[in-house]
């Protein structure tokens, strides 16, 4: 048994609409510990909305309904509006895929993280300047003093998710939740920013959970993976052996993908069975 | 036999101070019946080639010829007729209140086609989507489904060059790879002539026959499928982006 | 039961059989979306009876809102046969409430009318097509925009001679600059998409694009602010007859009938404040209605 830091069981994610009630995510259960997890699936797999739920941060009229989300065996359900604000950002911290929407436009950089940094710590502005400047280094960005003086529109894609990155990790967080954090970079810009993650999460020890829908990206960075599909997991592997994967969804969207080292005339068109939909989630708990 | 030529290309948004080249003399030429791919990242001015060939980057200089007519600045109707383009995000691309019926109507309609009805009903069944979707609207349509509406109001007007910007970067692989399949049946169907751009190699790998390499506005390299596959680009900028791609 | 039942279903179908279905769908779940605002609901139930009343006065109304009864002149609320009492020549106060209601109806139609036409013209033509045409409109539109509503109003009709069609003509004219304002800068974000480079390359012109594909987009915003403004034109039309500008004795439109009543609005304080709280539950319920109708309407809220 690994030292768990997150521990869901039988998560649900509700939409009541007019056409009767939308279950986006169905019943998953699975756990994290000091490991990177990444989360496959397609849109509408219900992977984004696992990791809204998890920091109860999915809109009304959803409902998120759960036998526990249990961190360091607190359940984050019970807990209150206002307690529950402690934990986004301090325990747990969110990376959002477009990091021009989670940056205000209308303040510099370094106003902003100095904001981040006072508002989790007792600081003084000069304490947070410095603390800012070290945590553009860590993510790996050149002449930090011009960064903080810049506007988010000055940035590049790549750059402006890497001080997402920085400013989630002031508060020196357990568990980071990243949704689709790269893709919408360069795959050579994508490669530095998982780097960055990838050191950020060692050295400190953190759990991280990594949703995307690129497959062979997942099954490069992560640990462990969880399949999802139609709101369920349905498999649950080893990163490494992905490739190997049984159920037939993971492998129709394996070989559904174009390769440059074995070209053919037509891709495999992934057939999608109903039973997938209807078989019980797996079990992502260790 | 060329379809389309390209010399000289530059393309340029504002002025003076405040000018940004986005294509730097670029130049590639594709035969008639083949696809042809423009690979770079973000920036380096691989769709604005595109929207220069269609005239919506009304300021650009050069030499582009389609079909051996030279463009100019005007393009006449006829040109619409032998050049189309499918769009990067199927969410953006229709008219968010115009049902499929209308958008492909209107379609046929601006270009003359008396047979409106028929035609339709033909359109939807070459893209894979059937009868049953031509009276819906955008929002009751899923991203794949989206496209393929794309892809029949491109193929409306009988069109010889079809010009691909990123078709599938907005969609899941599943949905990717039946959008790619249906490109690949309509070109041998309708001997249609490609230009897709795309910033994912294996794709444009899969796709097209040869392959210009562009960076910074430029094109940098220009090579087959084959030699790319076969590890035998000759610009570090290609080496290094296949690297990355694989 | 079972027919009702299959004819919602055929309504909220997502695989329309023709272009009649697919157009009765969406109306269909657009009304059910705003029927589930029940505030919208209550501000267009307001607004059904008044155009019920307006339409049937001469059957509703107890009296003749002309005649008068000098003998019975500034009877209270609850008289006998006067239920909101009379005014200061005893006239019975409800009836001519009851015939106000056609006045201000003709006032808001017309003005509706005029009002986001013409500001829809000038806006999306001004968005579109840019340069210097944008630069002239947008100039003439700051420049009706600088002056106070009102007092334009009121430079208008004193221009043209008081009168209901004159005032509407004046608040029309005063009105439009804003929905011209929304328009152009609605069409700045639409013209830009894919949608309408999609079908410029199919050829189609400046005409063709603005009124079949930027106009649809434009026109569900443009219902909701006038809705919206709704009441503030009720209320300038009234501020017009307060001044004695607009309707012309013995007309019963609401603003003059509370010119007529400020006099004795010490001792009498219903003659003025009937026609008062009718103006108020009008404007309310326009603004109830526009709330809910923005709901439904803005595609970019929609989702």
């Amino acid at each position: 048994m690994m030292d768990n830091l997150l521990d869901i069981e039988n998560l649900w994610v509700r939409f009541p609409s007019r056409q009767g009630v939308f279950d986006a995510v169905r019943g998953v259960s699975f756990s994290l510990g000091r490991e990177r997890l990444g989360i496959v699936g397609e849109s509408g797999s219900g992977k984004s909305m696992t990791g809204r739920a998890i920091l109860r941060l999915i809109r009304s009229p959803g409902i998120v309904e759960a036998d526990y989300v249990n961190l360091h065996g607190e359940d984050l359900l019970a807990k209150s509006e206002k307690d529950m604000r402690a934990v986004r950002g301090q325990k747990i911290s969110m990376v959002m895929q477009d990091p021009k929407f989670s940056l205000n436009p209308v303040t510099t950089i370094g106003d902003q993280i100095i904001e981040a940094y006072r508002l989790h710590n007792n600081a003084s502005k000069s304490e947070a300047y410095a603390k800012s400047i070290e945590m553009l280094n860590a993510v790996s960005i050149r002449d930090p003093e011009r960064v903080m003086r810049a506007y988010p529109h000055e940035m590049s894609g790549g750059m402006g998710q890497r001080i997402m990155i920085a400013m989630m990790l002031i508060p020196n967080p357990e568990i980071l939740i990243a949704d689709e954090p790269t893709s919408a970079l360069d795959v050579s810009v994508q490669r530095q920013v998982l780097d960055i993650m990838d050191k950020l999460v060692r050295e400190r020890g953190m759990g991280l959970i990594f949703i995307s829908h690129d497959l062979n990206l997942v099954a490069d960075f992560c640990d462990r993976v969880l399949i999802m599909y139609a709101g369920r997991i349905v498999e649950v592997c080893e990163a490494d052996k992905l490739h190997e994967a049984k159920h037939p969804y993971t492998r129709g969207l394996l070989n559904s993908l174009p390769r440059l080292d074995a070209p053919r005339d037509r891709l495999e068109v992934l057939k999608r069975d109903p039973d997938w939909a209807t078989a019980p989630s797996v079990s992502g708990r260790t | 036999m060329t379809m389309l030529d390209i010399k000289n290309l530059n393309v340029w948004f504002g002025t003076a101070r405040d000018r940004v080249d986005a294509v730097k003399d670029a130049g590639f030429s594709v035969a008639k019946g083949e696809s042809f791919g423009l690979v770079g990242e973000s920036g380096s001015g691989k769709s604005t080639i595109l929207r220069a060939i269609t005239g919506l980057a009304p300021t650009w200089s050069g030499d582009i010829t389609v079909n051996g007519d030279r463009i100019d600045q005007k393009r006449p109707k006829s040109f619409f007729k032998t050049v189309q383009m499918v769009f990067q995000d199927p969410y953006a691309s229709l008219h968010p209140r115009h049902s499929v019926d209308q958008v492909l109507g209107e379609t046929l309609h601006l270009h003359g086609f008396k047979d409106i009805d028929k035609r339709v009903v033909t359109l939807l069944d070459d893209v894979g989507l059937g009868q049953k979707f031509r009276f819906r609207y955008p929002h009751q349509l899923s991203g794949g489904q989206r496209q393929r509406v794309a892809i029949a109001r491109a193929l409306a007007p009988e069109p010889t060059l079809l010009l691909l910007d990123e078709p599938t970067s907005a969609l899941d692989v599943s949905v990717q790879a039946e959008i790619l399949n249906l490109l690949t049946d309509l070109r041998a169907e309708h001997g249609l002539t490609y230009l897709m751009v795309s910033h994912d190699l294996s794709v444009v790998g899969h796709m097209c026959d040869r392959l210009a390499v562009m960076r910074g506005g430029e094109i940098v390299e220009v090579m087959t499928t084959d030699t790319l596959r076969a590890n035998q680009a000759q610009h570090p900028y290609s080496q290094s982006l296949l690297e990355a791609s694989i | 039961m079972s027919e009702t039942q299959s004819l919602r279903a055929w309504l909220l179908t997502d695989t329309p059989t023709s272009r009649r279905h697919a157009r009765l769908s969406a109306i269909y779940q657009g009304w059910l979306s705003l029927r589930s605002n029940t505030m919208a609901m209550v501000g267009l139930g307001i607004l059904v009876m008044l155009v019920f009343i307006a339409a049937a006065a001469p059957i509703i109304a107890p009296h003749d809102p002309f005649v008068q009864d000098l003998g019975n002149r500034l009877a209270p609320l609850g008289t006998e046969g006067h239920i909101f009492g009379t005014d200061s020549l005893g006239r019975d106060i409800l009836s001519r409430l009851i015939y106000g209601a056609r006045i201000t109806l003709y006032i808001v139609a017309l003005v509706a009318l005029i009002a986001p036409v013409v500001g829809l013209l000038v806006g999306t033509v001004s968005g579109y097509v840019g340069g210097w045409p944008d630069l002239i409109l947008m100039r003439i539109t700051d420049i009706f925009l600088a002056f106070p509503r009102l007092v334009l109003a009121l430079a208008f009709v004193a221009a043209l001679g008081a009168g209901i069609e004159n005032a509407v003509l004046a608040i029309s004219l005063t009105a439009w600059p804003p929905y011209a304002r929304m328009a152009r800068a609605e069409t700045l974000t639409i013209r830009t998409s894919d949608y309408i480079s999609a079908i410029k390359l199919q050829g189609a012109g400046p005409f063709r694009i603005i009124t079949k594909h930027i106009w649809p987009l434009c026109i569900s915003s443009l219902i909701v602010r006038v809705t919206l403004d709704m009441a503030g034109i009720i209320l300038a039309a009234a501020g017009l007859g307060f001044l004695g500008l607009g309707a012309q004795p013995p007309s019963p439109e609401w603003g003059a009938m509370i010119s007529e009543g400020r006099r004795f609005i010490l001792d009498h304080w219903w003659v003025a404040t009937m026609p008062g709280l009718a103006i108020f539950t009008v404007s309310l319920a326009f603004n109830l209605l526009g709330d809910g109708l923005r709901d439904v309407l803005d595609p970019k809220a929609g989702e």
